[in-house]
């Protein structure tokens, strides 16, 4: 069978989403729930805010973008792309990973990240590419905050999104990373190693302000989906992924 | 397994080969039978695709796909869609980046027949057309043969130029190698395995298939 694939009338039954990396396991969740209960399907991109933003300017048939950084958001809104300013869905936490078996010992104050780096027990530490990821900005800014950037530098890898920092960090090829929260309570990475959560005021900076927003070409199916992303039962798989549930006023 | 990008995958290769093996045969017969000065010059660019990084070919491709360019702009004004991030950016993308690999092998084939049956065709009053379908095209089958599978395992496994045009949508641009990069960043291992597996088989078939063709016609070469 020969056949193109979909036309846009039928693209419009299952929309192309795109989503940053940190939601990976948590939007999956809520959009097999979706279908449960509606039986209408999305279909999901995840990768980096920045690299989706890009690609939305350039005319990348995304119908809802779910951002890690709500200035994307109002990027794309100054170009006259989206439906609206969109709606604050989350906020996302930054924590210190060490898979096992690594001779690094996480705790929240990065005490023992600071000595490690000091007598040689880092080689490998993976962020997200701070340049086009979010996530990756606040682990930088977290760092800064802590003096720490400068030393570790050397040792740095960069995920190309927070999942690919994540896989860096979590698959024992480093001694550890900074990644989202979301990412490091799922299942398949929790059971790889430990982690302590990072205070927020030390990236106050980069605060990880998760925006969502439809485009002017969203559907009716993108729409529901949306606004389903916004109801009890999606939030409360955002709160059990470690997100913080935003209250703002979305009018 | 992702059997919606293994699908697209096919597709995707197939069209390519369609769109891409009928002017590759004449350019390949064209190139084997001209004595042009610059020639070098024109099969040196159509080899580019083969030493230039994906990266580069894809960062053209999409400056050529926007919806300013000149390509992009008058794609989007005859269909109303993008070029990049679509299946057909995908397809102009492979085309491009397969010319080598559909050129070469059946060029070889035709500068492998030797110029006497040519001038036997041309006494026995053969036009170069029917010249061309019942002496050319049978000789240089296996040359034929082996730039499809060639081209077709190719685009199987183009990786970063997809990457680069195509925005990683399932069903659309979500190829069989984007695929596994996204499983193993989504820590499934189990289906980035069992798809590299498979490209692994398909293109150590093809490696075996395109070889024995190549040999053949080496045989037929070499025997008076």
């Amino acid at each position: 069978m020969l056949t193109f694939p979909a036309t846009s009338a039928a693209r419009a039954q299952r929309p192309a989403i795109a989503a940053a990396a940190d939601l990976q396991f948590a939007l999956q969740e809520i959009a097999a729930r979706f279908q449960e209960e509606t039986g209408l399907e999305v279909r999901l991109s995840f990768g980096s805010s920045g690299n989706f933003t890009h690609q939305i300017a350039q005319g990348a048939p995304f119908e809802l973008f779910l951002s890690a950084d709500e200035n994307y958001i109002f990027h794309l809104a100054q170009k006259g792309l989206t439906a609206d300013q969109g709606a604050l869905y989350a906020i996302g936490r930054i924590v210190l990973f060490a898979p096992h078996g690594s001779p690094l010992r996480v705790d929240e104050s990065l005490q023992d990240l600071r000595a490690a780096i000091t007598d040689g027990r880092i080689k490998r530490f993976a962020i997200a590419n701070p340049e086009h990821a979010p996530y990756g900005r606040a682990a930088q800014a977290a760092l800064e905050h802590e003096t720490l950037w400068k030393p570790l530098s050397p040792f740095l890898v960069f995920g190309e999104n927070a999942s690919q920092a994540t896989q860096f960090a979590a698959a024992g090829t480093s001694q550890g990373g900074i990644i989202p929260l979301s990412l490091s309570k799922a299942p398949q990475i929790s059971r790889l190693g430990s982690f302590a959560l990072i205070p927020a005021d030390w990236h106050a900076g980069e605060p990880l302000r998760q925006r969502m927003v439809l485009m002017k070409t969203a559907g009716d199916t993108a729409r529901k989906f949306y606004h389903y992303l916004q109801q009890p039962t999606a939030r409360d798989i955002f709160v059990r992924f470690g997100f913080l549930l935003a209250d703002e006023d979305n009018h | 397994m992702d059997w919606t990008a293994i699908n697209l995958s096919g597709k995707l290769a197939l069209v390519t080969l369609l769109f891409l093996m009928p002017p590759a045969i004449f350019t390949a017969r064209w190139l084997a039978m001209t004595s042009l000065r610059g020639k070098h010059w024109i099969e040196g660019l159509l080899a580019l695709p083969l030493v230039l990084p994906p990266t580069v070919v894809g960062y053209y491709l999409l400056v050529a796909m926007g919806g300013n360019a000149f390509l992009g702009g008058w794609f989007e004004a005859v269909t109303g869609s993008t070029l990049a991030f679509s299946f057909t950016g995908l397809v102009v993308a492979s085309v491009i980046f397969n010319i080598p690999f559909a050129v070469q092998p059946v060029q070889r084939a035709f500068e492998a027949i030797s110029p006497e049956i040519h001038e036997a065709a041309k006494c026995c009053g053969l036009t170069f057309w029917q010249a061309f379908f019942r002496i050319d095209l049978p000789l240089a089958w296996p040359g034929i043969l082996s730039a499809c599978v060639m081209t077709f395992a190719h685009t199987l496994g183009e990786f970063g130029v997809v990457l680069m045009v195509g925005g990683n949508i399932p069903g659309e641009t979500k190829t069989v190698a984007i695929s596994i990069y996204d499983r193993v960043q989504s820590f499934d291992f189990g289906s980035a395995g069992a798809m590299s597996l498979l490209l692994l088989v398909i293109s150590l078939a093809t490696i075996g298939v395109s070889y024995g063709l190549v040999a053949r016609l080496m045989k037929r070469r070499h025997s008076p």
